[in-house]
C-alpha cells in the first residue's frame, strides 16, 4: 500500500466518522466541531485528489468562515437539546424517507456519471502538466461557464440582499454614532466655563 | 518532502525531511523566546523602565525561564469546563501556527513543502486559528472567556475579508500564489517591491499599511486586543488557563504575529531579497539573514503599536474593518487588476 492509499483511507475513515458523530453527538457545539472536522478531512481528500486549489477554498470558506458563524450561533443559543430529541421518533419515518430519496439520487447521478464519463473522450488539456490548479479552474471558469458564474454570483447577491432586508428594522429615537463630528469636535464646543459664587453653587 | 524521498530514497529522504521540519521548529522557537524578550524590552523602554533584566545577562533568558515556570507548575482544570475541548483548544492553535510555515521560504529553494498554493494555504490556516480561542473561550464554562473568545471570533472573521482582498492585489501583480514566485517577482531592488515599484506604490503602499492593522486585529494585538483586554474581561479566553495549556496559547499567538510579520516582509517587501538587488545564487544563507532581519524590523513595529496605541472600542473595531478596510481593499483589488490588464507594459512586446 503507497502513501497516498494509507492517506486516503485514513481521510476518509476520519471524514465517514465524524460525520456521523455529527448527527450522535449529544452536544451541538461537539456537533459543528466534527462537522469542521468533516469538512478539513473532505479537504484533505481533495489534496490527494491534486485539486489543492479546491482544498484551501474548502478550508477558507467553509471551515475558516461558515462553521465560524455555525459554531457563533450553536454557542449562543440556550436552547434544551432534551426537550428537542423528544420528537425524535416521530420524525424518523420521513427523516428516513428523505435519506432514502438522497441515497437513490445520489446513487444515479454517480452511475450515470460514470457511464458519461466513459463515453466522453478524455479531456484534452494540451499543457496539463504546465498550469496550475488555479490556472485551469480560471481559465474554464472564465470563458466557458461565464454566464453561470455570473449566474451564480448574482443569487449569491440577491440572497445578501435578502438577508439585509429580512433583518433591517429602522426603529425611532436610536441614537446613532456619526464618526466625523464626534472627531470633528472641538473643546470650545464640549467645555463651558461656569463661574461659580463661593457658597451658592450652580 | 517529495522531493527528497525521490532524491534519496524513502527512508533517507524521509528523515532528512522530518530533520528538515525539525530544524525549523527549533529556529523558530529560540526566535520567538527572543522576539518575546524584544517585545518586553521594546513595551518597557518606551515606558522608560527596563523590562526583564534579572535572569541572564540583560534578561536574555527571561523566557526560558518563563519556559520553564509554565511547564512545571500544575494544570488546572476547571471542574464545570468541558474537558477535551478544553486541552484540545491549545493544542489546536500550537499546531496551526506551526504547520503554517511548512510553506514559508526563508531563501532561495529553504521551504519545507513549495506549495503552488502557498499563499492560500497560510491564508486558510490562519482563519482556522480562530477555533482554538473560540473553543478555549467555550470549553472554559466561564462569562469572560465566553465573551473573549465570541469577540475573536467575529473579529477574525471580519478582517480576514481585508487581509484576502489585499492578498489578491498582491497575487495580481505577481501572477502566482506560490511564495518563491512572489519573492521573486520583486528580486530587482526595492523599487520593484511590490509596496513601493512605481506606479503601484499609490496603491500597494496603503495596502501595506492595511494589511498591517489587520495583522494586528487578526492576531488579537493591541490596540485590538480586546479578546483578552484585562480591563474588562481579564484575560478574555485564557483566563481559566495555566501552565502548559496558557504556555501554547501564548507560542501560539506569538508564532501567529511572526508569521504576519514574514508575510508582510514575503508579499511587499522583497522576502530575501537586498533592497538593492537579489542576493546571488550561491549566497542562501545570507538571504536567510536578510529575511530575519527584515522579520525583525517589522516585528519591532508590532512592538512599538503594542507600546503607543491606546486599545480601540468594539464597534470602532468593527466600523475600521467593514466600512473602511473592507471598501479601501476592494477598490484598490479593482484599481491593480485593471493596471494588470490594460496598463502594465507587456514584457513580451505584444498590446496587453
Amino acid at each position: 500500500m503507497t502513501l497516498a492509499a494509507i492517506a486516503f483511507y485514513v481521510l476518509a475513515a476520519i471524514a465517514v466518522v465524524s460525520a456521523f458523530a455529527v448527527i450522535a453527538a449529544r452536544n451541538p457545539v461537539h456537533s459543528v466541531l466534527f462537522l469542521i472536522l468533516t469538512f478539513f478531512s473532505a479537504a484533505g481528500l481533495f489534496v490527494l485528489m491534486g485539486a489543492e486549489f479546491l482544498a484551501m477554498l474548502l478550508v477558507v470558506v467553509y471551515v475558516g468562515a461558515v462553521a465560524v458563524l455555525f459554531l457563533f450561533v450553536v454557542m449562543m443559543l440556550d436552547v434544551d437539546f432534551v426537550e428537542l430529541k423528544q420528537g425524535f421518533l416521530s420524525y424518523l419515518p420521513i427523516g428516513a424517507l428523505v435519506a432514502l430519496a438522497l441515497f437513490a439520487e445520489l446513487g444515479l447521478v454517480a452511475s450515470a456519471a460514470g457511464q458519461a464519463e466513459a463515453a466522453r473522450p478524455a479531456i484534452a488539456l494540451n499543457d496539463a502538466a504546465a498550469i496550475t490548479n488555479a490556472e485551469a479552474i480560471g481559465r474554464v471558469l472564465y470563458t466557458q461557464h461565464l454566464l453561470l458564474f455570473q449566474l451564480a454570483g448574482l443569487v449569491l447577491l440577491v440572497a445578501m440582499i435578502g438577508a439585509i432586508v429580512l433583518t433591517l428594522r429602522h426603529r425611532p429615537g436610536v441614537k446613532r454614532q456619526d464618526v466625523a463630528r464626534q472627531v470633528g469636535r472641538r473643546r470650545s464646543q464640549g467645555v463651558e466655563l461656569k463661574d461659580v459664587r463661593p457658597g451658592q453653587g450652580l | 518532502m517529495s522531493d527528497l524521498i525521490t532524491q534519496y530514497g524513502p527512508l533517507w529522504g524521509f528523515f532528512l525531511g522530518v530533520g528538515q521540519i525539525f530544524a525549523i521548529l527549533v529556529m523558530l522557537l529560540l526566535t520567538l523566546a527572543f522576539i518575546l524578550l524584544f517585545d518586553r524590552k521594546v513595551w518597557a523602554a518606551v515606558m522608560l523602565r527596563k523590562g526583564p533584566n534579572v535572569v541572564g545577562p540583560f534578561g536574555l533568558l527571561q523566557s526560558f525561564s518563563d519556559f520553564l515556570k509554565f511547564v512545571l507548575k500544575e494544570i488546572v482544570i476547571p471542574a464545570g469546563a468541558n474537558k477535551t475541548v478544553f486541552i484540545l483548544a491549545p493544542l489546536i492553535t500550537f499546531v496551526l501556527a506551526c504547520i503554517a510555515w511548512a510553506v514559508v521560504p526563508f531563501a532561495e529553494g529553504w521551504v519545507i513543502a513549495d506549495l503552488n498554493v502557498g499563499i492560500l494555504y497560510i491564508f486558510a490556516i490562519s482563519s482556522l486559528g480562530v477555533y482554538g480561542i473560540i473553543m478555549g473561550g467555550w470549553a472554559s464554562n466561564s462569562k469572560y472567556p465566553f465573551l473573549g473568545g465570541l469577540r475573536s471570533a467575529a473579529q477574525m472573521v471580519s478582517y480576514e475579508v481585508s487581509i484576502g482582498f489585499v492578498i489578491i492585489t498582491v497575487l495580481l501583480l505577481a501572477g502566482s500564489m506560490n511564495l518563491t514566485t512572489i519573492v521573486n517577482a520583486q528580486q530587482d531592488g526595492i523599487w520593484r517591491w511590490h509596496a513601493f515599484a512605481w506606479p503601484t506604490i499609490f496603491v500597494m503602499l496603503p495596502m501595506l499599511v492595511i494589511f498591517f492593522i489587520s495583522a494586528l486585529a487578526e492576531t488579537n494585538r493591541p490596540p485590538f486586543d480586546l479578546p483578552e483586554a484585562e480591563s474588562e474581561l481579564v484575560a478574555g479566553y485564557q483566563v481559566e488557563y495555566s501552565a502548559t495549556p496558557y504556555l501554547l496559547f501564548m507560542i501560539g499567538e506569538y508564532l501567529n504575529i511572526v508569521l504576519m510579520c514574514a508575510m508582510m516582509a514575503i508579499l511587499f517587501l522583497g522576502g530575501w531579497h537586498l533592497p538593492w538587488g537579489p542576493v546571488p545564487a550561491g549566497y542562501e544563507f545570507l538571504g536567510f539573514v536578510v529575511f530575519y532581519v527584515k522579520i525583525w524590523i517589522l516585528f519591532f513595529m508590532f512592538a512599538m503599536v503594542k507600546a503607543l496605541v491606546p486599545r480601540y472600542r468594539y464597534d470602532q473595531l468593527m466600523r475600521l474593518g467593514w466600512k473602511i478596510f473592507l471598501p479601501t481593499s476592494l477598490v484598490a483589488v479593482a484599481l491593480i487588476a485593471g493596471w494588470v490588464a490594460y496598463g502594465r507594459p507587456n514584457l513580451l512586446g505584444g498590446a496587453a
